[in-house]
């Protein structure tokens, strides 16, 4: 039997708070991080993704102390990305308490990262995130650096090579659809998920129950992180949830 | 107030496990010398990473010596968590074979999948079954959810070890007991209002 279905909010960290975009551009503020994860350890939420978005891009490491603190708050799962580039990164991480560590623009950058970081702490623990761009003509491309540079490469490429490093699980967002609210991208979701035999997160495009119900089923995937949906409607976790359970869905209600 | 010594083997988030054992009214002694599991009540091996190199800091710190002291020569109470509950087994093949604390005779394999939507590794929220009454579980009903997070997991080789399991690929022991002695797969110090529960149990033993 399937572990049950996770519904992930994903919080996006810049600078000194949470925020969220369109097609990882035009942030709003969307406030406290610490408050969010307050309310969501009210909320029984099954497990959280705190992604800090301007480490890479400004070159400078995870912010521990932050996540330090946040950890401290947060008695649910927490997996934490930005800015990870070295085996010491993520130890830090992990210490500071994170229980998963995404990597994302190192995995195409520096692969041996993901094989290392498995060996030392368990395949487990090592989620590689992969952004991706759909181009005119239906292909889609691997994008680094917060979606900014192109590396060539294809996202179910991509997923099949950090699977054989040992990565234990993929969260995967398609750049166009990131805050439009449009629904998850079914075709990619589908197709990295079945490429590889380790868990996919679906993320992106989230705006209504029914569209983590049709990725669920038709994306083949047992979890789905979502931002806009819950900061900008009054769509809640557990709403999804009890929505799902009554589609025939297992959720932990 | 009960004091657990948690041991901190440099790999893996102490702070949680930490903070949860405080909420659970117990007094946390995060360490990694051996003479301060001495001035415990309760031991909790937590654990993030591959078993040999967790089991390696252990030896090289004489931690598994004092551990052997204490809650086998001592009858403390004594938690694994996740790893540390697959440390408990007589060896492991993960990454080749290493021998482990071996309180708990089995061996420690991978998840094997069953059918083709059972992912390895298992990661999320999963039911815990038992039948009979266990001290670890007191105020909690079987089916409930914990979180998991795994690729490997440990065969107890008696079944009297056996304390809980979990469906998954072709089953899972989520729980293992010996006497005083005992493991879970999942994390409690994750797995919110049950899991604190489990901790409870286990702090007011």
């Amino acid at each position: 039997m399937p572990t049950k279905i996770r519904i992930m909010p994903t919080l996006l960290f810049k600078d000194f708070g949470l925020v969220k975009g369109i097609g990882f551009d035009s942030w709003r503020r969307v406030g406290s991080a610490v408050q969010a994860i307050k309310v969501y350890n009210m909320r029984q939420v099954d497990e959280l993704v705190f992604l800090d978005i301007t480490a890479t891009p400004d070159r400078r490491p995870p912010d521990f102390d932050t996540v330090d603190e946040l950890a401290d708050e947060c008695f649910m799962p927490l997996t934490v990305g930005g800015g990870v580039r070295s085996v010491a990164d993520v130890q830090r991480l992990l210490q500071v308490g994170a229980d998963k560590v995404a990597i994302n623009t190192a995995a195409s950058e520096n692969p041996q990262l993901i094989q290392q970081a498995a060996q030392l702490f368990g395949s487990q623990c090592v989620v590689v995130s992969i952004d991706a761009r759909r181009h005119e003509d239906g292909s889609y491309e691997v994008c680094t650096h917060s979606g900014t540079r192109a590396t060539g490469k294809t996202p179910v490429a991509l997923a099949k090579e950090v699977e054989a490093l040992g990565a234990g699980e993929i969260l995967l967002t398609p750049i166009c659809r990131d805050g439009t609210m449009e629904g998850y991208d079914i075709e990619l979701t589908r197709s990295v998920s079945e490429a590889v035999s380790i868990p996919v997160i679906a993320s992106g495009g989230a705006g209504s129950y029914e569209d983590m119900a049709q990725v669920l089923s038709e994306g083949k995937v047992t979890a789905v992180a979502a931002a806009s949906i819950f900061h900008f409607t009054q769509q809640t976790p557990m709403g999804a949830k009890h929505y799902l359970a009554g589609r025939g869905f297992k959720v932990r209600l | 107030m009960n004091t657990a010594a948690i041991i901190n083997h440099g790999l893996c988030n102490i702070d949680s496990i930490a903070r949860a054992v405080e909420e659970c009214g117990g007094s946390p002694l995060i360490t990694d010398q051996p003479h301060d599991l001495e001035k415990a009540n309760r031991i909790i091996l937590p654990g993030v990473g591959a078993f040999p190199d967790a089991m390696g800091r252990l030896r090289e710190q004489s931690l598994d010596e004092a551990m052997q002291e204490q809650v086998v020569g001592k009858g403390i109470p004594f938690l694994g968590i996740c790893l540390g509950m697959q440390l408990l087994g007589t060896k492991s093949w993960e990454m080749g074979e290493t021998a482990g604390l071996g309180w708990i005779e089995g061996e420690v394999g991978r998840i094997e999948p069953y059918l083709e939507d059972t992912r390895v590794p298992h990661i999320g929220w999963n039911e815990v079954c038992f039948t009979d009454e266990q001290p670890l579980f007191k105020g909690i009903n079987s089916g409930q959810d914990f979180y998991f997070v795994h690729s490997y997991h440990l065969c107890p080789r008696d079944e009297g070890n056996v304390s809980a399991r979990t469906p998954y690929g072709r089953g899972i022991v989520s729980a293992v007991q010996r006497e005083q002695i005992f493991g879970v797969q999942f994390h409690p110090e994750k797995s919110q209002r049950a899991g604190f529960q489990v901790l409870k149990n286990f702090m007011s033993l």
